[in-house]
């Protein structure tokens, strides 16, 4: 455990210390004679690398500093109160690194009356109150502006969100409440719910305006004077402070508190504790008092905080956000040598997908071949066609579009690749082709240049052997649609070297994508644990267990029901992993005779689409096994096997050395196949259930790296 | 081909608050090029009469182009002012007299009919780029005597000028730097300063964003005992102390010239009429005699005499160079027609910038004194130069009529 990241609370109780956001106060004469405004800043003393979050010290200090403007208010000292940020945050929110440390409910209730008592604190001052919204804000930062009775914002603020339920939590320092009633229950709940559970989707500055959380949008170059310009009108009433009304209908709010909750559903398979309970806050918001609802929100956050699926959220976060950064067991980066032009073996789908990135993220040539002209031209002209999608949609400029444009060329003749530092063959997934691949590309490229692999499945260090230079060898495995999978998995041969190792690493990096440091093994990990869950699956199905069965004891696991999944990875190349893998493993990898006549009648997959709904096509059906002794599982027990071959598997990849630890598995297994945060990818879940100490006869993770631990 | 001159205008000026340079100042923390663009975007937002697109030069000084003062200041500042990038823009330095030489740059491309509306400024952060950052001198100003070491040295000339004129004494300094503190005191008083600055809101790590509305170097209640017990820095038993010299400051200007024909297009105001410039160069040891064949150079080109010249707006750098310049012209060291709100020794002269300060108050005592025909601004300008700039008041009687 000593590469973990997140240091576990058992052996190591130290909580990370804070870094406290101070609140200085200066005084300002407003615009117009309106009188003394009194001016906070939220500031951490550091840069805008580290955003300004509130701890437990943050809070007190707020509190402090809001209970003395009450006293000068009261006095008046001072007619109106604002408050901004450092340069380019104004706070994202509270310190989540304290949370993995919290082991009993009342500890985190406390830090959420707290912030609530500090915020109302706030609403309560006698003078007009502003949040000056200059740059990032995220959670709390949000409710401390929701907290004010007026917001102005920069047209510069490119995050604005309210991404609690994202992790597993809810907006719990007054954003469930507040937020509804200023901007309607629809509206709020798609920035409380909707966008965090797309993808965590942030709001630009132009529509948190135009949503009316914010009164005014105000450009960035003076946005501080144009706010306390802004601030001087509306207390001296020259300019109006009014916002619509919200409709208050009961019927109204509740179906729009019903629809959220229905698209949570879909969204989590009922998982998402978070969100359905901030849809619940919400629904309560259109007639609870401020001191109901803030109480209930400090209830929902202990409730939360002591849920092992928000632990295992912020450890899925922290792995995304820090390991995904830092690639464990990856070589010094100075080793990486640089590259200035890329050569791509093939011309099909996944090449040209490559093809693009490439020339998109590095910005150098790119030369596509294969064995034909046309397949070239093919290739050539689908990443073409891409770039100009991109050019009509707006996303790429007109010179950036003409540059990318020229930078993929293709050829029949691999000469093109003579002074490319960068060769990856995207060929047929077969040895012999491999082989055959790499040995005419080395006959024309330098010893130095990369040769990488694109395999799911094949041994890197059989594919070098044949090489003169087996060293620059590496494979680089990526996952489709290669423009949206975060996830590639590097793996050394047997005689790849670091700099070759290194390249691939910073090259993976250049992409933008995450990598892991994968054995050089069959399937390697992502594939070989999607293998052993679709075949388990499969057994079960054709075993006698009923589809609709098997669907819902493995809801909330994968990103989509298997058989959703088997028709967007396309039964061709599912069939063609469950194969691979059962000659690599054995029979614990199943391999279906119902998925292999689906593929030899030439079905794209189990479902057919019915008016946008997925329905199973009857004719897969009728190729269904039909078990002479069909073994109908229940959902638990369907459930109970799924998890516990899983937890078989991972204890294999661990022992077998094919990862360095869980974290990377799980990380893999989010950014790679989807798996979910509020598992923390697949082995918080296995230990949760249990399904690891039956198999394996221990946890994957220890209690509390992300799980509660024992108090 | 025969071309027409054209008439310029100036159309009106902001500055920054000028704060004291140095840790405790109040933009310590804020950034020099942000100040500039405050100032650039205040005439944007007076002037909505203006499209952004027909400004078609900004003219930026700064004595010290490093730093946030650097990278071809005057387009990176329009850029981040919201101009248009088809606006340019460029950098300039002649010291003190940057932002005057901005102007009268920007002036000569109206006049000369390549551009029709442009905006000059200058701005500088003394406490983040103090005076000498980074200069490199020729060796050869000392081997070969080019000048004297004390040139470079701004107080040691004030000193030299004493030297030279020994009826200007201290006292005399002391009174007139008296008067300076005085007349800005009277003038924040009575609202007429406040106007033209514009809010500037202030970074600072531990005290937070603040907004620096009003000057920061004016010492209102100054006397003369006080003054009388200020050390001489750069000479012992000197005369030139911080009491009667500019300080160390923060700050800047800017303003927006025109044809008269875009003016009349655009509907902007005119605050003054272009007459004539003259900048001339003076032996470095004793610059600040430099605004005397400045100013009679720019009289002469308008067929001027000084007794045409009803105010004036005078650099304090030095209340030496101020005084031997009155006393040149037959001046009194109080005569009300100069520097009515006081000057640079009460406001802080932050170099490059100040040249457009006494622009905009030149132009606003135009507005008060419509019986004034004729105004100058003038300065000393380090390493031995001064720039005069002469106007005509629009809102006088004979205004556009042959004198």
């Amino acid at each position: 455990m000593t590469t973990s990241t997140t240091a576990a609370p058992s052996s190591t109780p130290a909580v990370p210390a804070e870094v406290v956001t101070h609140t200085p106060v200066q005084d300002v004469a407003l615009p117009g004679g309106a009188g003394t405004l009194a001016l906070v800043t939220l500031e951490n003393g550091q840069d805008h690398t580290r955003p300004t979050t509130f701890g437990p010290r943050g809070i007190a200090e707020l509190a402090a500093t809001v209970a003395r403007l009450r006293e000068r208010a009261e006095a008046g000292e001072i007619q109106a109160v604002a408050i901004t940020g450092k340069p380019f945050v104004f706070a994202v929110g509270a310190d989540l690194s304290g949370i993995p440390y919290v082991v009993e409910r009342r500890q985190a209730t406390e830090f959420a009356s707290a912030g609530h008592a500090a915020f109302a604190a706030i609403m309560d001052l006698p003078v007009p109150t502003f949040a000056f919204v200059n740059g990032a804000a995220m959670g709390g930062g949000v409710e401390l502006a929701l907290a004010c009775d007026h917001r102005s914002i920069s047209a510069g603020v490119a995050a604005f969100a309210l991404p609690e339920t994202f992790l597993g939590l809810l907006p719990g320092w007054g954003g469930c409440y507040l937020l509804p009633n200023l901007i309607g229950p629809a509206n709020a709940l798609k920035v409380i719910v909707e966008n965090p559970l797309s993808q965590n989707r942030m709001l630009t500055a132009k529509e948190v305006a135009a949503l009316g959380i914010a009164d005014v949008l105000l450009e960035p170059a003076d946005f501080l004077e144009d706010s306390l310009r802004w601030a001087g009108g509306v207390v001296s009433g020259t300019t109006s402070g009014q916002r619509p009304e919200v409709a208050r209908d009961e019927a109204v709010w509740d179906s729009a508190c019903d629809s959220a909750r229905k698209i949570v559903l879909a969204k989590s398979a009922g998982r998402a504790t978070g969100a359905l309970r901030a849809v619940e806050l919400v629904r309560a918001a259109r007639t609870a008092t401020r001191e109901e609802a803030f109480t209930a929100e400090d209830e929902a956050l202990g409730d939360l905080t002591m849920s092992d699926e928000l632990r295992a959220g912020l450890y899925a976060f922290d792995l995304v956000q820090k390991r995904a950064k830092r690639p464990a067991g990856a070589p010094d980066p100075s080793l990486a040598r640089p590259v200035t032009k890329v050569g791509i073996v093939g011309a099909g789908l996944m090449a040209s997908q490559l093809a693009l990135l490439f020339a998109r993220r590095l910005g150098v040539p790119v030369v596509l071949t294969d064995l034909d002209e046309a397949r070239v031209a093919k290739g050539v002209d689908s990443v073409h066609a891409e770039i100009q999608g991109l050019l009509t949609k707006g996303r790429l400029s007109p010179d950036k579009a003409s540059f990318l444009t020229r930078l993929v060329t293709g050829s029949t003749s691999k000469d093109g690749f003579a002074d490319a530092d960068f060769v990856i063959e995207a060929a047929f997934e077969e040895m012999s082709v491999k082989r055959q691949v790499f040995a005419e590309v080395e006959a024309v490229v330098s010893a130095e240049c990369v040769l990488a692999s694109n395999t799911s499945s094949l041994s890197i260090t059989e594919m070098a052997s044949a090489l003169q230079h087996p060293e620059r060898v590496v494979g680089l495995h990526f996952f489709n649609p290669v423009a949206v999978m975060p996830l590639v998995e590097v793996i050394p041969g047997e005689h790849t070297d670091d700099s070759a190792l290194a390249t691939a690493f910073a090259t993976g990096r250049a992409l933008g994508k995450t990598t892991i440091r994968v054995k050089d093994s069959a399937s390697f990990v992502v594939n070989r644990l999607l293998g052993r869950f679709m075949g388990e699956f499969s057994r079960m199905v054709d075993e006698g267990t009923p589809v609709t069965t098997a669907d819902r004891a493995v809801s909330g696991l994968a990103p989509m029901p298997p058989f959703v999944l088997l028709g967007v990875v396309g039964p061709t190349i599912a069939l063609h992993n469950s194969e691979t893998l059962n000659r690599a493993f054995g029979d614990r990898f199943h391999v279906s005779p119902s998925l292999r006549r689906l593929v030899e009648a030439g079905k794209r997959g189990y479902y057919l689409m019915d008016d946008g709904r997925p329905v199973p096509d009857p004719e897969v059906l009728a190729m269904a096994e039909r078990p002479e002794n069909p073994v109908e599982l229940t959902v638990g027990q369907a459930r109970e096997r799924i998890l516990e071959v899983l937890a078989e598997e991972v204890g294999l990849l661990l022992s077998e050395g094919v990862v360095a630890t869980p974290m990377d598995i799980d990380l893999a297994m989010i950014t790679g196949a989807g798996f979910q945060f509020w598992n923390g990818g697949l082995c918080p879940l296995l230990d949760r259930e249990g399904a690891s100490e039956r198999v394996v006869g221990r946890r994957f993770l220890p209690p509390g790296v992300a799980s509660v631990p024992a108090g | 081909m025969p071309r027409a001159l054209q008439d310029v205008v100036f159309v009106d000026g902001v500055r920054t608050p000028f704060g004291r340079a140095g840790e405790k100042g109040m933009y310590a923390q804020t950034r020099a090029d942000d100040l500039v663009i405050k100032c650039i975007r205040e005439l944007l937002r007076r002037h909505p009469e203006l499209p952004k697109e027909r400004v078609e030069e900004v003219a930026i000084a700064a004595t010290t182009q490093i730093g946030d003062q650097g990278l071809t200041l005057g387009r990176l500042a329009g850029l981040l002012s919201g101009l248009p990038a088809t606006t340019p823009g460029y950098s300039i330095d002649r010291m003190c007299a940057g932002a005057m030489t901005a102007v009268t740059n920007v002036a000569s491309s109206i006049g000369f009919g390549a551009i029709d509306v442009a905006i000059a400024g200058g701005v500088e952060h003394m406490g983040r780029h103090p005076m000498g950052e980074g200069i490199d001198p020729n060796p050869r100003i000392v081997a070969e005597r080019i000048v004297d070491e004390s040139a470079l040295v701004m107080g040691k000339t004030a000193e030299n000028l004493h030297d030279r004129f020994p009826h200007i004494t201290k006292d005399r300094c002391d009174a007139y730097a008296v008067t300076s503190q005085h007349r800005l005191a009277a003038a924040y008083a009575a609202g007429k300063v406040q106007p033209d600055l514009v809010p500037v809101a202030t970074r600072h790590v531990e005290r937070g964003w603040g907004l620096a509305t009003v000057d920061e170097p004016p010492r209102p209640g100054t006397t003369l005992e006080e003054l009388g017990a200020l050390k001489t820095p750069f000479r012992p038993h000197g005369n030139v102390t911080a009491g009667n010299a500019a300080g160390l400051n923060d700050g800047a200007t800017a303003c927006l010239l025109a044809s008269q024909t875009a003016a009349t297009e655009l509907g902007l105001p005119v605050g003054m009429r272009l007459v004539s410039y003259g900048f001339v160069g003076v032996e470095p040891e004793v610059m600040g005699i430099g605004p005397v064949p400045a100013t009679e150079k720019a009289l002469r080109q308008a067929g001027l005499t000084i007794d045409d010249i009803g105010l004036l707006e005078l650099n304090e750098a030095f209340a030496v160079q101020v005084i031997a310049f009155l006393d040149h012209f037959g001046i009194a060291d109080d005569d009300e027609r100069v520097n009515p709100w006081g000057g640079a020794i009460a406001t802080g002269h932050p170099l490059a910038s100040s040249g457009v300060r006494l622009m905009t108050q030149l132009a606003r005592h135009f507005e008060e004194h419509p019986d004034v025909r004729y105004g100058l601004t003038a300065m000393c300008i380090g390493i031995g130069m001064g720039g005069c700039v002469l106007w005509e008041n629009p809102h006088h009687a004979d205004y556009g009529k042959e004198s």
